[in-house]
């Protein structure tokens, strides 16, 4: 099965993903409050819908936007509304948030299943813009755009994303593991939803036992609807989940530097996001609960956790024990997460997993000039050379870096990762790309 | 940095064993003047003292390597001034020299004590016969009465060379091991390609500049190196003087060689050839130093010339304009 990966780079990390792979995926207690950020995906910021004070439920639309690209928030928990205020925020570092207390005394909401066959496409579109899905791999990228692709484009394959590359993360193998029939069922609405038969499940190898459910489950299931949907193991390596890198290793179709899956007839989805696509039509429950990894040797208790959206990180490492020894934490992977320096972030519906890092995890050493030994542009899945582009920022000359294609980077790490003299080249990358936009 | 220097080991040892312990006095010197003058520099420069990434003893180890072991004591000294203040430090320090600071060291030595450079040879024969009180005394031993192979090679010929070691295999094997007159850690083909080859094998540096440098030095030593095009004696070429040492340990040196496998070849072929043109048709019988250096100042136009092959870049026309 080695055909399958990607032609250029990719590395090799130590994977950590023994810590919680093994772990069901447990529901955490609601918190008291939630910090729900206006701004939880690719777009504008949502308007709020509410007011202080007023009372909110369980899934009630707070915020949406209305005319720009962007997605609908919802409450995660009954309550009242207590602010609406700047908060700190995983990446935005502040971000205006509905702050909810939860009303102790309500019940959960209950979702009654539906059948969603008997709903025309037009209207499980509308029903995934209405439950607020966005690409919940990290991007964030409003899901009902993203499944009405424009007209020209021939889109004939759907790839569903399960390589989950990145070390530690094991929440979409535990989705696959426990929900692999809403995997199954997503994937045949957002079929319905494009018009196309054809769906490829990618998965890399070292989750041989997401690949063996997937596999049997799609196997009962043939013949029931008229669907192409199959489970295909992909070699381990980073950055097999990247998509660029995940379309080639599954169709060998190359999408173009600035180009979009769409543009080789492709559409790709994250596991998470399919699950949320489930159950925007197959229950109408909006997106306000998200799968995550909490990992990391600092933290007491590993754990894959379903957390409501505004959740502080305070409340998951209290529910969690606590932390011991910690040096730094990480929203997303170690290869293309961001270091968050405090705890009262919350949840949001992209995070994909918190790391809690202890000091044998985490180098804190200096970096170094750099030798030219190459071995950043043997990693780079792109074909660039990121030694060239630091050095271009180094020298103050980021925006000349458009011939080494910056603009291609996708930040996967892989370069820093091999960088013998500990070379920060993500960050030099992203500062070179934002010379280029400044000065082009 | 370290696992370099410690795969050159087995050949200092072949080097005290062939030359008395002047190699490893020498060496030790070499290296502890470099190690003393990078540590100096950084600090007046106020640049962070890194001697510790054992760069500059590698550096000191190479420089050694490839000056003659009836030097002077002082010389190595003069070279480390040359090789890490001029070469290195002056350049910007690590990756930002041009040039091989060992190498710069080497030809610095060549052009200001030309004699000492050329003449400072010990037979190892001689070596085992003489006793070791001789190799301690200060200054230069008296051993002028030998020279290189290379030297008897270009004054008096291929004969004059076989009479020498008595016969073509007794060459071939002598050179091999490493038994011949020469610079300190350069004799021995079998110690450096060993050492090399487990560089390759731990991924330190890849097989392109090695491969590229004997090939094309053992094409041209076969072309241009006899009396007639084509009478050369490659074998005879590629393991005499600094060439095996220069091709696995000097070429390879990641800042002053190229990043791209191709450019590697380039830069590689470009060594072996200046190499046997400065050894045949120029005026020193050994060329591998001075056509490193050649080679090195190209170094940043092959870093420019290739450019890695990008996984799908954008077409001429963007594709998602249309969004």
């Amino acid at each position: 099965m080695s055909g399958f990966t990607f032609p250029k780079g990719g590395i090799h990390p130590d994977e950590h993903k023994e810590l919680t792979e093994h772990l069901a995926i447990e529901e955490m207690a609601p918190p008291d409050q939630v910090v729900i950020p206006l701004s939880m995906h690719f777009g504008a910021p949502a308007q709020p819908l509410v007011k202080k004070k007023q009372e909110v439920q369980e899934g009630e639309p707070i915020a949406v936007v209305e005319k720009a690209l962007g997605a609908t928030i919802h409450s995660s928990v009954t309550g009242i509304v207590k602010a609406i205020e700047p908060r700190p925020h995983p990446t935005m570092v502040r971000c205006d948030a509905v702050i909810i207390d939860r009303d102790p005394q309500a019940p959960p909401r209950i979702y009654e299943p539906q059948d969603w066959r008997k709903i025309p496409r037009e209207q499980l579109l509308a029903k995934v813009k209405e439950a607020g899905v966005v690409g919940l791999g990290g991007a964030g990228f409003p899901t009902h755009v993203k499944l009405s692709p424009p007209p020209s484009a021939k889109v004939d394959t759907l790839i569903l994303n399960g390589a989950e590359c990145e070390p530690y993360l094991t929440t979409d193998h535990r989705l696959m593991l426990e929900y692999t029939n809403q995997v199954i069922e997503g994937a045949k609405i957002i079929l319905k939803i494009l018009g196309i038969k054809k769906c490829v499940i990618g998965v890399e190898l070292n989750k041989p036992d997401a690949i063996n459910i997937l596999t049997k489950a799609l196997a009962q299931d043939s013949g029931k609807d008229d669907f192409e949907i199959t489970a295909q193991g992909m070699e381990v390596k980073y950055p097999q989940g990247s998509e660029k890198q995940l379309i080639y290793s599954l169709t060998k179709r190359a999408v173009p530097g600035g180009g979009l899956p769409f543009d080789v007839g492709v559409i790709v989805q994250n596991i998470s996001t399919t699950v949320a696509i489930y159950e925007a039509c197959a229950l109408y429950k909006p997106l306000y609960e998200k799968v995550a990894t909490f990992s990391g040797r600092a933290i007491n208790r590993q754990a894959n956790l379903k957390v409501k959206v505004g959740t502080l990180l305070q409340d998951v490492v209290n529910y969690l024990g606590g932390t011991k020894d910690l040096l730094k934490i990480v929203s997303g992977g170690p290869m293309m997460g961001f270091a968050i320096s405090e705890m009262d972030v919350p949840v949001t519906k992209t995070t994909s997993g918190v790391l809690f890092l202890d000091s044998s995890e985490t180098d804190t050493g200096e970096f170094g000039p750099c030798i030219h030994c190459g071995w950043c542009m043997q990693a780079c899945p792109m074909g660039l050379a990121p030694k060239e582009v630091a050095l271009y920022v180094e020298a103050g000359k980021g925006h000349l870096t458009t011939k080494f294609g910056i603009m291609d980077c996708f930040e996967c790490g892989c370069c820093a990762y091999v960088c013998p003299a500990k070379r920060p080249l993500v960050q030099f990358a992203r500062l070179a790309k934002i010379a280029v936009k400044k000065h082009g | 940095m370290w696992t370099v220097s410690a795969t050159l080991m087995p050949v200092l040892l072949l080097s005290i064993y062939n030359f008395g312990l002047r190699s490893l006095i020498l060496t030790v010197i070499s290296v502890v003047s470099c190690v003393v003058i990078e540590a100096i520099c950084q600090k007046v420069m106020g640049r962070k003292v890194s001697v510790s990434d054992g760069s500059a003893v590698l550096t000191g180890i190479l420089m050694a390597f490839v000056i003659p072991p009836g030097v002077p004591y002082y010389l190595p000294i003069i070279g480390a001034f040359a090789a890490i203040f001029i070469a290195k430090e002056l350049m910007g320090g690590i990756g930002y020299n041009v040039w091989n600071p060992a190498l710069v060291g080497r030809a610095f030595l060549q052009a200001a004590f030309p004699v000492a450079i050329t003449t400072a040879w010990i037979p190892p024969e001689q070596l085992a016969k003489a006793p070791i009180t001789v190799f301690l005394s200060p200054g230069s031993v008296d051993a002028i009465s030998t020279a290189t192979p290379l030297g008897v090679l270009k004054q008096f010929g291929m004969a004059a060379l076989t009479d020498q070691f008595g016969s073509l295999s007794s060459i071939y094997y002598n050179f091999f091991i490493g038994f011949k007159p020469g610079c300190i850690g350069e004799t021995s083909g079998l110690l450096i390609l060993l050492g090399g080859l487990f560089l390759i094998f731990r991924g330190i540096i890849t097989w392109h500049i090695p491969v590229a440098t004997i090939v094309s030095a053992g094409f041209m030593a076969w072309l241009i190196g006899g009396p007639s095009i084509g009478t050369g004696n490659p074998i005879v070429h590629v393991f005499s003087g600094g060439l095996m040492l220069g091709a696995f340990y000097m070429c390879t040196d990641y800042v002053t060689s190229p990043t791209l496998k191709s450019a590697q070849i380039i830069f590689g072929a470009g060594v072996g050839i200046l190499t046997v043109l400065i050894r045949v048709k120029g005026g020193y019988p050994e060329g591998v130093c001075y056509a490193i250096l050649l080679m090195n100042c190209l170094t940043p136009a092959l870093d420019d010339w290739f450019q890695p092959k990008r996984f799908a870049p954008p077409k001429a026309a963007p594709v998602a304009a249309s969004k």
